[in-house]
């Protein structure tokens, strides 16, 4: 098995994962990878929009977009230049609970995308022509999405799924009535308030020294203070479906319509987010995915594009199966996965797909190691959900441990068949109707 | 970067192999590419080459439908494959222990896919859907029509994915007679690069597809487009609610010197092209300034695509909302014509080489990338080509640059295209019922 080869030595491990905590609260990781030429910075800030109130919807986002538009120091095409003349790359993306940010560069030039990144965060100027012409980017974005059936039957999915008042109903990015009435004031207060260097997390990968990284984000960063930085409040309850509910959005001039069916799965720390992981792997990942792309695309010769996914993050997301079907073969391809979701909570696995899937997820980490990206990546999960240094080097056991019943409690915990948010988006008014 | 030379070797068979050592992760990509895309099909089978490769996922007799997908899941590998207007292409990326499996796999598919009728009905309609999904996007309606009206004789002309009419009709016999003809040695380039020994791996590749039947390489099917004598332009309406334009100009094949002007030419005009590492922004490029910056569009984006044949240059523009498409087309021209009255600075050169710098080591970093970029090379001029990529770059000069856009920027040279949304789709009309389905 491909991990027994990886020497504990060669794993990213407390051994070679340099990690420091800033007097204000940042904590930096730092992995050195002289294979390469180029350096990852990468990270998060504990902001979000779970802080926006919902007629607010895309505060958040905005803000994080609005902070590379300029600063007290650098206007936007300085900001801009100074990035794109190295051929380096700075993004700033909000989610719900985190705020994430990700750059590269070419290793010589990782001061610039660090000081880049600390003169935006602490002192972003909020140009107001800036503003409206990022508004309408985001509003002729969003436009394209109302077309999109993938977005829309995913948006329609999680309307249902989520109550009103819980930040997972609506999308980080604000809809075209809410993106309009958003202020600069706004912004600027949404940014003045919950912005700050406390939960924030810095990971630097790549072909640089542990010391001098750690001083260059050190530099960039170490004077940032937000004493008032809120915690964030506490997710509202959400009750799993009781029956099964099914919302069709129709977009005419469409040929293909897309389905999303599912509940709500763990929250990544829940004890048996591993389990209910694997479960899902069995569903709809492993080999041509797993046991609905099996039967939808193999089989039944249904769709293209069919899989499962689990989006577990700080708060019980998603566990959803999608897939792309013609809208002449909705209602069978559902009836198709809804058959394996019934299935995954009848019986456990058998011992072989159990092996499987155990033998997957621990055989990948060489090539989920192989970039800088894929490294950073790891590092900042790890901080962010408390995993340990030593993550890795424990991963094979956490895996190795779990049994067929441990996958079976996990999917009879959150899968109810018979309760089950159906969305889909496509041409013609309604599908047929089915069984 | 652990550099070691790329060692070629021809077997016996007519194949052609690439080995690159990198021992940076324990892992080897490798790949089998066929000299064989959507440029080489007729009207009447176009789509063929891209169902192909999905049947070559259906199982051999060694290696039944389903079988591999698990066992490369099992040793945490992936596998892929993918078909271009050039090329079509498979590959497996594995921890570097079970290099071997990938070695099997492709020698065994390249002469043992089944091509069960079964099979073949069955992935028709996967077909027809990944079409369907396609046609969901406006930008490929728009691309579609915009390549068509490019090239009325050459197989550019039409889409990897196929028309619809040859999707419903192309039968088993067909599929299985372009697998046939094509992929056999001399067709074939196949790399290997990552954590090996290349005197090792050489013996066991000619062990395993030394064997295979030789023959010639096969003729292929290609008509030369003409030249174009004036622009074209199309438009296409559907529903929706934003309008985009893209903009096609003939430029030469990648192993044409001016291919590399182009290069940085689009580097000026749009920024630079991602080399599969992910690319960066342009908020800096002329067109974004022009177009982004005035809040005519709100995303700009251009590509120069490395081909065997004469191809396009294509530049990608999104109307932003409450604006029109002509008067962004305006700006594009005004700003097209300060590139062909030689308007570009030694500074936007250089900054285009240091990008150019940047983005190939991005690209570069996995072995996956590497191998790819080896094999497509290889194709379409020389692995050398990708090799010597940053040197040719940086030997293009100003003059080059300028040549090249007067050149190739002509409006006589290129095709505009349209999409205009009607509109007359529903915003947020919603059906919902409740209970059994």
């Amino acid at each position: 098995m491909a991990i027994s080869d990886l020497t504990r030595q060669s794993l990213p491990g407390p051994h070679n994962i340099v990690r420091t905590v800033l007097d204000n609260g940042i904590t930096v990781l730092v992995y050195e990878n002289h294979a390469t030429q180029s350096v990852v910075l990468a990270g998060s800030l504990a902001t979000g929009s779970i802080f926006e109130p919902p007629e607010k919807n895309g505060l958040a986002s905005i803000t994080a977009a609005s902070l590379m538009r300029g600063s007290e120091t650098r206007t936007f095409d300085a900001i801009n230049s100074a990035l794109e003349d190295i051929g380096a790359d700075l993004d700033i993306d909000a989610g719900v609970h985190r705020t994430g940010f990700f750059g590269k560069a070419l290793a010589e030039d990782l001061a610039t995308i660090a000081g880049i990144l600390g003169d935006v965060l602490q002192q972003p100027a909020f140009p107001a022509a800036q503003i409206e012409r990022l508004r309408g980017e985001i509003i002729t974005g969003l436009k394209i999405r109302q077309q999109d059936t993938r977005y829309r039957a995913n948006r329609a999915f999680h309307e249902q799924l989520y109550p009103p008042n819980h930040p997972y109903h609506r999308s980080v990015r604000g809809t075209l009535d809410t993106v309009p009435q958003i202020t600069i004031d706004d912004i600027r207060d949404f940014h003045r308030r919950h912005f700050g260097p406390s939960g924030m997390i810095v990971a630097v990968v790549g072909a640089v020294r542990a010391d001098e990284a750690i001083d260059i984000v050190r530099h960039a960063l170490e004077r940032w203070r937000n004493p008032d930085q809120p915690e964030a409040p506490p997710l509202p309850h959400v009750a799993a479906p009781t029956q099964t509910q099914r919302r069709f959005v129709p977009l005419p001039g469409k040929t293909q319509a897309d389905l999303v069916v599912g509940t709500i799965g763990p929250a990544r720390k829940d004890a048996d987010y591993y389990a209910a992981m694997l479960a899902n792997s069995v569903l709809g990942q492993f080999g041509m995915m797993g046991r609905v792309g099996e039967k939808v695309r193999e089989e039944l010769g249904l769709a293209y594009d069919v899989g499962s996914s689990i989006n577990a993050g700080h708060g019980p997301g998603p566990w959803s199966v999608s897939a792309g079907v013609n809208p002449a073969n909705v209602d069978r391809a559902l009836e198709a996965i809804v058959a394996e979701l019934e299935r995954l909570v009848r019986e456990p696995v058998s011992a072989e797909d159990l092996e499987n899937v155990q033998s997957y997820y621990i055989g990948r980490l060489p090539l989920q190691l192989e970039s800088n990206e894929g490294i950073a990546n790891t590092l900042v999960n790890i901080e962010t959900y408390g995993l340990g240094l030593d993550y890795l080097l424990r991963y094979r056991d956490t895996i190795m441990r779990l049994t067929r019943e441990d996958l079976l409690a996990a999917a009879q915990r959150y899968i109810k068949p018979d309760a089950l948010v159906v969305a889909v988006a496509g041409p013609e008014s309604r599908p047929q109707s089915a069984s | 970067m652990t550099d070691s030379p790329v060692i070629k070797h021809r077997l016996a068979n007519g194949l052609t192999v690439l080995l690159k050592e990198v021992h940076t992760a324990p892992v080897v990509s490798w790949w089998v590419l066929y000299r064989v895309g959507s440029r080489n099909e007729p009207t009447g089978k176009t789509g063929i080459s891209h169902w192909v490769e999905h049947m070559l996922f259906k199982g051999t007799e060694q290696f039944p439908a389903g079988t591999l997908d698990r066992m490369i899941d099992r040793i945490g590998g992936v596998w892929n494959a993918q078909t271009f207007i050039d090329y079509t292409a498979y590959y497996e990326t594995l921890p570097a222990e079970h290099i071997d499996l990938a070695l099997r796999i492709e020698a065994d598919r390249m002469v043992n896919a089944q091509f069960d009728p079964e099979d073949v009905e069955s992935e028709r309609t996967v077909i027809i859907s990944e079409r369907q999904g396609l046609e969901n996007s406006p930008t490929f309606w728009l691309s579609e029509e915009v390549t068509a009206a490019a090239f009325r004789v050459h197989g550019y002309h039409h889409e990897v994915i196929g028309d619809m009419a040859d999707l419903l009709t192309i039968t088993r016999d067909d599929l299985y007679e372009h697998y046939r003809r094509h992929y056999v040695p001399s067709n074939a380039i196949a790399v290997a690069v990552g954590d090996f020994d290349h005197e090792e791996l050489l013996q066991r590749i000619t062990a395993l597809y030394g064997s295979l039947p030789g023959g010639p390489a096969p003729d292929l099917f290609v008509r030369p487009e003409p030249p174009q004598t004036g622009e074209r332009r199309v438009v296409v309406e559907r529903p929706g609610h934003t309008a985009f334009i893209e903009v096609a100009y003939h430029v030469p094949e990648a192993a044409h010197d001016d291919w590399f002007a182009l290069e940085v030419l689009n580097s000026i005009l749009c920024g630079p092209d991602g080399f599969g590492g992910g690319g960066i922004d342009n908020k800096t490029s002329r067109l974004y300034k022009a177009l982004v910056e005035t809040e005519l569009a709100t995303y700009v984006s251009g590509s120069m695509t490395p081909t065997i044949d004469p191809f396009l240059y294509s530049v990608n523009l999104t109307v932003r909302d409450g604006r029109h498409v002509e008067e962004v087309e305006a700006a594009y021209n005004a700003e097209i014509e300060r590139l062909r009255r030689g308007e570009i600075t030694e500074a936007e050169l250089q900054r285009a080489k240091k990008q150019a710098r940047a983005l190939f080591a991005y690209g570069t970093e996995r072995v996956t990338m590497q191998a790819f970029w080896l094999a497509f090379s290889e194709c379409f001029e020389s692995y050398e080509w990708f090799e010597n990529y940053l040197s040719r770059l940086q030997a293009i000069t100003l003059e080059d640059v300028q040549r090249a856009a007067s050149v190739y920027l002509r409006p006589q040279n290129r095709v505009v295209g349209w999409f205009i949304p009607t509109g007359d789709a529903p915003e947020n009309f919603e059906e919902d019922f409740d209970g059994d389905f």
